[in-house]
């Protein structure tokens, strides 16, 4: 016994020591100044593959990776990427892209018009063997190659808004494993990646446009969300996208930068119009009167956060309605009285669930509910798992009324307004208004750019009429990035522009 | 031999039990892989074709039937997750997250065992009764608390180690061990505590015992029969004590990883979870179960050996 002490301390010790010079190792490879660990709050666990990604989490890293023939820059606007130039003709059936000079894939290969034929070919399952992998590629009639640098795509039905959906991944054509050797053409090439723990980044030397200016990035798995600000401190990581605002004020007088954006998501209770209560538009509307959203903004998230009152956020600002934050002020007696009328005066019960990964919907959740006690309605929060809530209320549409943000995938208010047809495929709340419908197609049909904008608003204002949802807001977006950096940029978008990061001098 | 045998075969069918277990708990519980992996993207069509890809929309016996075929061939598939072999997945992690229990054992056993025998001797005395109330807080801690507390402390206010900057085993040896030794503290911390009072208690009853005072009675001193006679018989419970504390101490680490950003196996158990990345969680939990009876079995051998008694 005495023996296997003595071998157990003695172990205890050399590990001890090695540790000291452990630490030594670490504070070499702190100086190194071009590198910057960014830590993020998952793995990347959908896909590599920038067309099988669905995650806004991964999209935002791979954003970096991978370009389409047109990317969205931070102003909101799409500028040319792989393509130098283009032309929209037809109205809006025919889009002819031009390759840009010297485009080379992360390997040194340079971009043929073979392979952005076969990237828009393989999202529109144009061969019928795979799936649509973007939707609105089910358009496409026929891609083109017209010569080594011209390639044309037709479209069955004229689109003017078809440009925003082509921030789709350029890749090559001759990858057989684009999952586990992801290459693109972005500033920032894929090195390796150790799964649950860390992902590589290296900047791409042959890149086309401005380059990146710190060489490697290390993307750091922290899954538990309270040691975000201990490893912040600690300088394990450097950076941290959407903390919350307590973590803000943890990093306040520290050498922590905290940017401050927004989050570009429609935060809303989204309520589904089946559920028998809810079909009735009267105790819709009793809810958006009931619930006080400046008061959740103030309780929750000190303040930080725009009010907003239909299916669009601020950033979208072609788009945006700011009138219609207060299509619904705060009414009590009016909420009852719409109770009243649609015959629940003695009060209503129902549940919400709220996907419980996410803190900022639960608090606002919880709010929710102390609001319309004082209505009468007693609501009661089902807390579930995020594969649970998108197997059950968001696919399968079994939820009464849920708190969640929702995101737009492209630079287009149809990102935003699309899912709110009454047949559309991901209109998980059963949504159905024939105003809305005819506003959308004629949107959709038309191909001046006024004339789209306007019945696009139009959408909004009946989602507002009709109190679709009852909306909440654009969340503020917190961002710590370590003082030693710089060049943090917001995007109307769910992106990290990791390329415009750089050192401090 | 026929005690090899009886135990080989409640290793088997624990094994296959358990697989069964986790295989239906993955049919009974939303969701699946491929609702998972599509998200908000998933439309009725989009989930239809990725559950024909994954072989998902097969019949459940059907499914199971084809894992424990190949899984008994060695091969336990890929992750849905990663696109790797679940094989190679785990190799990378399980020598993290045993280096870590072994870590966390080994401080236990160092500390606890002459803590135990120390406060058994001096029972009553100043120290032992200051021991006793020091155990009494720390067992009470859970372990997630003193991970934080420990990683404040030694982590931000001290410095002695930088919380979040774990590296593999693969990269640097050093680091690696200096970097585990905190959350296995973390986790040895109550189980050290319990130790020492099962330790203590079992060894007082025991030196109450006839034996004792026959031994004693032939002129041995005190430290004689407390390490040749008492502590033997003491140690019984205690071994099977430890085997169970090895378990738990796995279990630990699962939830220590969480707290102090290791990639090991309980990391990557608990997103396959919730990524329903069923080939991985069922060999990572068939594993799991593997050590949990290994370990009791090995304690099994070991009390055998310590006490003839037990054998007959």
């Amino acid at each position: 016994m005495k023996k296997f002490v003595f071998l157990s301390v003695l172990l205890t010790l050399t590990i001890a020591l090695s540790a000291c010079s452990g630490d030594k190792a670490d504070d070499s490879s702190r100086s190194d100044e071009s590198s910057i660990t960014i830590g993020i709050p998952q793995d990347i666990e959908d896909s590599l593959d920038p067309h099988a990604a669905v995650a806004a989490g991964t999209e935002e890293i791979l954003f970096n990776i991978f370009e389409g023939l047109v990317k969205p820059d931070s102003d909101g606007n799409l500028v040319p990427a792989v393509a130098s130039d283009y032309k929209i003709e037809d109205e809006g059936k025919t889009y002819t892209f031009y390759l840009r000079e010297g485009v080379k894939f992360h390997d040194g290969t340079p971009v043929t018009v073979e392979d952005i034929k076969y990237s828009i070919e393989r999202c529109a399952d144009t061969s019928g063997e795979g799936t649509l992998l973007v939707s609105a590629f089910s358009n496409i009639e026929s891609v083109e190659i017209v010569d080594e640098k011209t390639v044309s795509i037709r479209l069955m039905n004229a689109d003017t808004d078809f440009l925003s959906e082509l921030t789709s991944a350029v890749i090559p054509a001759w990858n057989e494993d684009p999952a586990g050797n992801p290459i693109g053409t972005g500033p920032y090439r894929y090195v390796s990646r150790v799964v649950q723990d860390s992902i590589q980044l290296e900047k791409f030397e042959d890149y086309w446009g401005t380059p990146a200016n710190i060489t490697n990035i290390t993307l750091k798995v922290i899954a538990d969300s309270d040691m975000i600000v201990t490893n912040l401190k600690s300088g394990a990581i450097d950076m941290f996208c959407r903390i919350s605002t307590d973590q803000a004020n943890e990093l306040a007088g520290t050498e922590f930068d905290v940017y401050e954006g927004t989050m570009n998501l429609v935060q809303a209770m989204y309520l589904n119009n089946a559920f028998e209560p809810f079909a009735d538009v009267r105790v819709r509307q009793a809810l958006c009167y009931a619930v006080d959203a400046q008061a959740i903004l103030d309780l929750a998230f000190d303040g930080k956060g725009t009010v907003i009152g239909s299916s669009m956020f601020p950033a979208f600002g072609k788009y945006y309605m700011p009138e219609l934050s207060n299509a619904y002020p705060r009414d009590v007696e009016k909420a009852k009285a719409l109770l009243a009328e649609a015959g629940y005066a003695d009060g209503l019960s129902f549940t919400i669930t709220v996907p419980s990964n996410y803190q900022q919907h639960v608090d606002t959740a919880q709010i929710i509910v102390e609001q319309l006690k004082e209505v009468n309605v007693n609501a009661s929060i089902n807390l579930v798992e995020w594969e649970t809530w998108v197997n059950d209320a968001y696919v399968g549409r079994q939820f009464e009324a849920t708190v969640v943000g929702v995101d737009a995938s492209t630079l287009s208010a149809r990102a935003l307004l699309e899912r709110f047809n009454s047949d559309n495929s991901k209109n998980f709340i059963n949504f159905n208004s024939a105003a809305y419908d005819e506003a959308y197609q004629a949107a959709l049909a038309s191909t001046d750019d006024a004339e789209q904008s306007a019945y696009y608003k139009t959408c909004e204002q009946v989602l507002s009429d009709e109190a679709a949802n009852v909306y909440i807001q654009d969340m503020a977006s917190l961002v710590a990035l370590n003082n030693r950096y710089g060049g943090y940029v917001f995007y109307p978008m769910y992106v990290q522009d990791f390329a415009k990061l750089y050192v401090r001098e | 031999m026929r005690y090899a045998g009886k135990k080989l075969i409640s290793v088997l069918a624990t094994l296959l039990i358990v697989s069964f277990l986790v295989f239906l708990a993955f049919a009974v519980i939303p969701g699946d892989a491929a609702v998972s992996k599509l998200g908000t993207q998933a439309t009725p069509e989009r989930i239809a074709a990725l559950r024909a890809e994954m072989g998902l929309d097969r019949p459940f016996f059907v499914r199971y039937g084809n894992w424990l075929l190949s899984a008994l061939k060695g091969d336990f598939g890929k992750s849905y997750s990663y696109g790797e072999s679940v094989s190679a997945l785990i190799g990378q992690k399980l020598p993290i997250t045993l280096a870590l229990s072994v870590l966390s054992f080994l401080i236990m056993i160092v500390c606890a065992i002459p803590l135990g025998i120390y406060t058994a001797k001096h029972e009553g005395g100043a120290l032992d009764r200051i021991i006793m109330v020091v155990n009494q807080v720390v067992m009470a801690v859970p372990p997630f608390f003193s991970g934080i507390m420990i990683t404040y402390v030694f982590g931000l206010l001290l410095k002695w180690f930088q919380p979040g900057s774990f590296v593999s085993y693969t990269v640097n040896l050093g680091r690696f061990l200096h970097y585990l030794l905190f959350p296995a503290v973390a986790i040895a911390l109550p189980k050290i505590a319990m130790t020492v009072k099962l330790l203590r208690s079992s060894l007082i009853q025991e030196a109450k015992k006839d034996y004792v005072r026959t031994a004693y009675s032939k002129g041995n001193r005190t430290n004689g029969v407390l390490y040749r006679h008492v502590l033997k018989n003491a140690m019984i419970p205690v071994i099977t004590f430890l085997a169970m504390t090895f378990t738990d101490m796995i279990a630990g680490s699962v939830i220590m990883e969480q707290v102090f950003s290791v990639a090991g196996i309980g990391r990557l158990l608990i997103s396959s979870i919730s990524s329903r990345d069923y080939p991985v969680v069922e060999a990572v939990i068939v594993l799991l179960a593997l050590i949990v009876v290994l370990v009791n079995l090995a304690a099994d051998v070991l009390c055998r050996a310590l006490d003839p008694r037990i054998r007959h």
